[in-house]
């Protein structure tokens, strides 16, 4: 028992300093050689924002008139990069990594993890200016901050359940590199990120709401639109909390990143002994 | 002598393992499924280890030789956990450091110092554990005025020795190093050198080294096994893993004799032509000898001209370099008797240990000058056949004829 108990402490203590040198290598590396260094984290989703506010409010009119729209598009921007650079490099990670996996064993999860982890903190920078921005935006910041760390946990949780999946195909299948930058562009328009959700629920009297609920379940449309909820506007931003009245229909998102997770996390350990020998 | 189970540090136990290799190139979605629907299994197996059992004690230096493809590299990488084995099971106690290969992680655009501590994370040290390394390593790798600099500005041997420094310098138990030692110029050679002899004594510390080089292996070994074909040949003695080994190795040169080698544009091989199509030596005896053996071989030629030839064999020293014995030219006769043999026996008394060549050329009178010979053909490195002498006596390693053969004088000091 006691053997059995050190062996865990000890195979977890080489996780930790693993995986606290690679996001911090990681991180180095990101913006080595650029001008601006770290500040592209900042100015990246900042600059795309203002590409999208320019051709969907400003010319395609996509708004739901309410003031506080611009930043909700910008907190959504920043959550949706979070996801689909999680996911990207999280997919790549084992095999970006693979030079080092056929030469030392070590927990192979922690290359997925430090991908996402990396993302993970250029979305707390964004956040950051989120909330520097809703400060001069009409942002409504209220007691319910404190749902906002749960809400990206979820996020989180979903990103590193996608990731593991992508990761292991990818091991044996490079098509997932193709595949899923497809999957990430579909989902980013099934997601309200440059529209708002109103504008579904209004394009058909009878089936809008339908639809619009239905457009929640997706766990990362759910998650994103309640970070904007409960940072930004409580008031101008529907969620699944707020638009569907039954609590087992209302969790369906957060069993479906559950489900993902777990898969992900089964299918990973099942194969990642393999990949020294496939990479 | 009888070990305690406490005193194991590695047990391999009946290992085995097999590798898929895709007959075709399967890496992708389409033939996936193309082989799926077909029903081909798109890999054949491949055995590379067989039922490999051996323990290692605290405090042994394991060599591990064979040779090419042998399945070292695989064992090692099982050993340090990279693979998994099909059948069997390892265990080890103690901290495990593996080198497969130096310098893992290393990156370009990161600077000596964070290489150190990525590497060192790699290998399992925090980074409080590193920093107590840190100066050791950075003074061991003499580039104390270079580690905040990008890696890529080091010249490659700067950057072997940063790596080589983490590796002897990690606090492990068990270190499984991967033909690492050729590393460095002289001076850091002689460090790695006193190193691993310093190693050798410290009964704490267990070393799993595969090479390639019998000396390393006779120098810091207390064991060795050695594999052929994924199988131990040898297992424990490292005078007779390293001597077999050196063995199958001239075997391999031998018997290529057979072959003769690539065909030149003349329609035969290197150093043969229409007027000799057939010179070659062949061992006639072992071929790893001690220095009271002789070495037996027969050369076989053919000389197609009908005019007087000469042969002359000379001996290579294929380490120390030169040619310490040369035939002279013998006269053979006139050409013209179809494919002919000669046996030859070298007696091996003066020399010491080595690796030797014995090439042979056949000569003619040259129109010229009478008193010389021109050659007209000779045993290429295919033809040709080699030896090695092996003793365990003091003094036999260094130079290349033994104390006894020169027997050389001297009296007693006096002031000059």
């Amino acid at each position: 028992m006691e053997q059995i108990k050190e062996r865990l402490v000890s195979r977890y203590r080489y996780s930790w300093i693993l995986l606290k040198e690679l996001v911090k290598t990681d991180f180095k590396l990101r913006y080595e050689g650029s001008w601006l260094g770290v500040a592209w984290s900042v100015l990246k989703p900042l600059m795309l924002f203002a590409v999208m506010y320019v051709v969907f409010v400003r010319f395609l009119k996509f708004s739901d008139g309410t003031p506080t729209y611009p930043i909700v598009l910008l907190c959504g921007i920043s959550l949706w990069n979070f996801f689909s650079e999680a996911t990207t490099m999280g997919m790549q990670s084992v095999v970006t990594k693979g030079d080092i996996l056929r030469k030392i064993n070590f927990p192979k999860y922690i290359t997925v993890v430090a991908a996402t982890v990396g993302s993970l903190i250029s979305l707390a920078i964004n956040m950051v200016v989120v909330i520097i921005f809703g400060l001069f935006s009409h942002a409504h910041f209220t007691w319910r901050i404190v749902f906002v760390f749960l809400n990206i946990g979820e996020l989180y949780v979903l990103a590193l359940g996608v990731s593991m999946i992508l990761a292991t195909l990818y091991v044996w299948f490079r098509d997932m590199q193709h595949i899923w930058e497809v999957v990430l562009q579909a989902l980013f328009y099934a997601v309200p990120i440059i529209y708002p959700i109103t504008m579904i629920e209004q394009m058909s009297p009878e089936h809008g709401k339908t639809i619009a609920k239905l457009m929640l379940m997706n766990p990362a449309a759910q998650s994103i639109m309640d970070v904007r909820h409960n940072l930004i506007s409580p008031e101008n931003v529907p969620t699944v909390w707020t638009m569907v009245n039954s609590w087992y229909i209302q969790i369906i998102p957060i069993l479906i990143t559950v489900v993902i997770f777990g898969i992900g996390f089964s299918l990973f350990r099942r194969y990642n002994y393999k990949f020294a020998e496939i990479l | 002598m009888t070990h305690q189970d406490s005193d194991i540090a590695l047990r391999v136990d009946h290992v085995s393992k097999s590798f898929r290799l895709p007959t075709e190139q399967a890496s992708g979605l389409k033939q996936a499924v193309i082989n799926w629907t077909r029903g081909i299994k798109g890999y054949r197996d491949q055995e590379v280890l067989k039922d490999i059992s051996f323990t290692v004690h605290k405090g042994d230096f394991l060599g591990i030789v064979g040779r090419n493809g042998s399945g070292k590299s695989t064992l090692l990488k099982l050993i340090s956990g990279i693979y998994t084995p099909n059948s069997g099971s390892i265990q080890v106690h103690g901290k495990l450091v593996p080198f497969i290969e130096l310098g893992v992680g290393f990156n370009p655009e990161l600077t000596g110092r964070e290489n150190v501590f990525l590497n060192g994370a790699l290998l399992g040290f925090s980074e409080k554990e590193v920093e107590a390394m840190y100066d050791d390593i950075v003074e061991f790798a003499e580039l104390e005025d270079f580690m905040d600099q990008k890696l890529k500005n080091y010249s490659s041997g700067m950057q072997v020795r940063l790596a080589f420094s983490v590796a002897i310098k990690a606090q492990g138990d068990i270190l499984v190093l991967d033909e690492v030692l050729a590393v460095g110029d002289e001076a850091f050679q002689t460090k790695c050198n006193n190193f691993f002899n310093e190693i050798k004594k410290d009964r704490s510390k267990t070393v799993i080294l595969v090479t390639h080089s019998m000396e390393s292996v006779k120098k810091y070994c207390n064991k060795a096994i050695l594999i052929r074909d994924g199988r131990i040949i040898v297992n424990g003695d490292k005078d007779e893993a390293a001597n077999l080994y050196t063995q199958e190795n001239l075997e391999s040169l031998n018997s290529k004799s057979g072959k003769q080698g690539k065909i030149g544009t003349n329609g035969h091989p290197k150093g043969l032509n229409d007027t000799v199509p057939l010179l070659r030596c062949v061992p006639q005896s072992k071929v790893v000898l001690t220095s009271q053996e002789s070495f037996e071989f027969d050369v076989e030629y053919e000389f197609t001209k009908q005019e007087p030839f000469f042969m002359a064999l000379s001996m290579l020293d294929a380490r120390r370099g030169g040619i310490p014995y040369d035939s002279g030219t013998m006269k053979m006769g006139v050409g013209g008797q179809g494919r002919q043999k000669m046996h030859f026996s070298l007696p091996l008394r003066m020399f010491n240990n080595g690796n030797y060549q014995i090439t042979a050329s056949l000569r003619v009178k040259d129109p010229a000058d009478e008193d010389h010979t021109n050659m007209v053909a000779f045993t290429n490195e295919e033809n040709s056949c080699s030896f090695s002498i092996r003793e365990d006596a003091k003094g036999t390693d260094y130079a290349l004829l033994k104390y006894a053969a020169v027997d050389m004088k001297h009296d007693g000091p006096h002031g000059i």
